[in-house]
């Protein structure tokens, strides 16, 4: 019972964070490259033990971060010199990195404690066996406190700087225009991305992640009237696929990410469905 | 010029290693509205953004009020072209509007009363105060120039730069935006917009810069609006020339005819 509410509450976290990083990702066109970076953070998560020695948490960070914007920032010069498409340059090198990261956990398999099943599809169930003592208690499981922390730095990034973030996603050229660094917004922003997602790592998968990525702000996108709505509205879709997912993976008894991303796509299906009929009784006027 | 708003110096500018601009220079008047004009692919609204930063010069730099851009942001106001952005964006008409505020505030910062009475104020300048609270994806491509427009204004600058603000809007609109410019030259304001339709130019503008590739000819439109120039920007390529220069040579007599 305790279990079944740490792995709610971590895979609550896990998908409101990522669904909110996520809007600003769909509203700059930048789906692809958050995809990009789920899976290329596999390469600095491995250096980051590999170099340590160790499961620390910051490290782990450190070098997820660190690749994760080497990611973004190659994958864009790929582009600019190399006069390739800006999806291919993307392709290209977070498949690469990715690749990368696999043989890595292969050679080092028994120096490095990674499960290639947990890195692609992770594995929530198991979130609550690796804990954390604090002063001598139990405190809960490492994943749930992994993820409350960017979760909190998102929130307050995003809170803090609402009116950049929001004047960056709109139109580039007119932030630019003010002054303000779109370069600087989009690294920061890229730093979210690449913590959140090495923090929802250990619970639903590189693969996974990706979903709870875009598919909620995808949604909340059809239905948003504000910026603060969007993000709301993913919250709620992101929220309504766990409670629904794990309830799913309990009846079915599957892996609780993939429910999740089943349900959190069956949810976007529905919601397009609605829409159409929607339109189809009202019609729309023409001026 | 000594107070000119705007200096271009021997810009020139790639795209992909195939050069688009090259060794642009010109200076422009204070409170004046000015075209750059030119056939499609001649560089114009490339030429606007080298000169806002938005894409890499290869040499030459652009001097706004005696400064650098740096130092004179504010003072210059950049409206894009409309097509450039995402009308879906979940957004109403007054926050794009405060955005024209966003360059005065620390990133931190919410807009204040007095923020949200400008970008009111330049709602009514352009009759849009009805529409403040309208998605912007309800509006009509008019509609959504003048909130550009409005987003502009709100940011009280001396020097606006507009790509194409004229493009596919509606009469009314195209009312509105004239009008507009007007007001802002009597405010000793400045205006360049690119500009593409040829039958327009003299009447609304009364600075013309030609383009193509390089410079074609610059200075009040009178001056610059010759068949010769224009047969040099467009390269002799335009039925639409004939009956453009006929129509100009028509002015031009009305006008001696009015004196």
């Amino acid at each position: 019972m305790i279990a079944d509410i740490w792995i709610l509450a971590t895979a609550s976290l896990v998908a409101i964070s990522c669904s909110m990083v996520g809007v600003f990702l769909i509203l700059r066109r930048m789906s692809l490259l958050g995809d990009a970076i789920s899976h290329s953070v596999l390469l600095g998560i491995v250096l980051a033990y590999l170099i340590t020695d160790s499961r620390s948490i910051i490290a782990m960070f450190i070098g997820a971060t660190i690749i994760g914007l080497v990611t973004a920032w190659l994958s864009n010069s790929l582009h600019k010199l190399g006069k390739l498409q800006t999806d291919a340059s993307i392709g290209i090198v977070f498949t690469w990195f990715f690749a990368m990261g696999v043989i890595l956990v292969t050679l080092y398999a028994g120096k490095v404690d990674i499960d290639q099943e947990c890195v692609l599809y992770g594995e929530i169930a198991f979130a609550p066996f690796d804990t954390i003592i604090f002063g001598g208690n139990d405190i809960g499981p490492r994943a749930f406190w992994v993820i409350l922390g960017v979760f909190l730095l998102n929130i307050t990034i995003f809170i803090l700087a609402f009116n950049r973030f929001k004047l960056v996603a709109f139109n580039s050229g007119m932030a630019i225009s003010l002054g303000v660094s779109v370069t600087f917004w989009h690294y920061l922003l890229m730093t979210m991305v690449s913590l959140t997602t090495v923090a929802s790592f250990d619970a639903v998968g590189a693969i996974l992640v990706v979903a709870l990525l875009i598919i909620p702000a995808s949604t909340a996108y059809l239905l948003a009237k504000s910026l603060k709505s969007m993000l709301i509205i993913a919250a709620i879709y992101a929220e309504l696929s766990v409670l629904i997912g794990y309830a799913l993976a309990v009846v079915l008894d599957s892996n609780i990410a993939a429910s999740i991303g089943v349900v959190s796509g069956v949810l976007l299906m529905i919601t397009v469905a609605v829409l159409q009929w929607q339109k189809k009784r009202t019609p729309v006027s023409v001026f | 010029m000594k107070n000119s708003p705007l200096v271009v110096k021997h810009i020139n500018m790639r795209y992909q290693h195939n050069p688009v601009l090259t060794d642009v220079s010109f200076s422009i008047p204070e409170a004046k509205t000015i075209a750059i004009v030119g056939p499609n692919g001649s560089g114009k609204s490339t030429l606007l953004k080298g000169i806002m930063g938005l894409e890499p010069l290869m040499s030459g730099a652009a001097v706004f009020f005696g400064d650098s851009l740096d130092k004179k942001r504010l003072a210059v106001a950049y409206v894009p072209q409309r097509e450039e952005s995402d009308w879906d964006f979940p957004i109403n008409v007054m926050d794009v509007v405060l955005m024209g505020r966003h360059g005065q505030l620390k990133f931190w910062q919410r807009p204040t009363s007095t923020d949200k009475k400008i970008a009111e104020q330049a709602l009514e300048q352009v009759s849009m105060l009805n529409f403040k609270a309208r998605q912007i994806n309800e509006l009509s491509g008019g509609q959504q120039q003048r909130v550009f427009l409005a987003r502009a204004l709100a940011q009280q600058a001396s020097l606006y730069l507009m790509d194409e603000p004229f493009a596919g809007v509606d009469v009314t609109t195209e009312k509105a935006i004239i009008n507009l410019f007007a007001e802002l030259k009597a405010k000793n304001k400045t205006i360049v917009c690119v500009h593409h339709d040829l039958n327009t130019v003299g009447e609304y503008f009364d600075w013309v810069i030609l383009i193509n590739a390089r410079l074609i000819a610059v200075g009040s439109a009178e001056e610059v609006l010759t068949v010769e120039n224009l047969n040099k920007t467009y390269g002799g390529r335009l039925s639409l020339l004939n009956d453009l220069t006929e129509r100009l040579y028509r002015t031009n007599l009305d006008k001696v005819h009015d004196e």
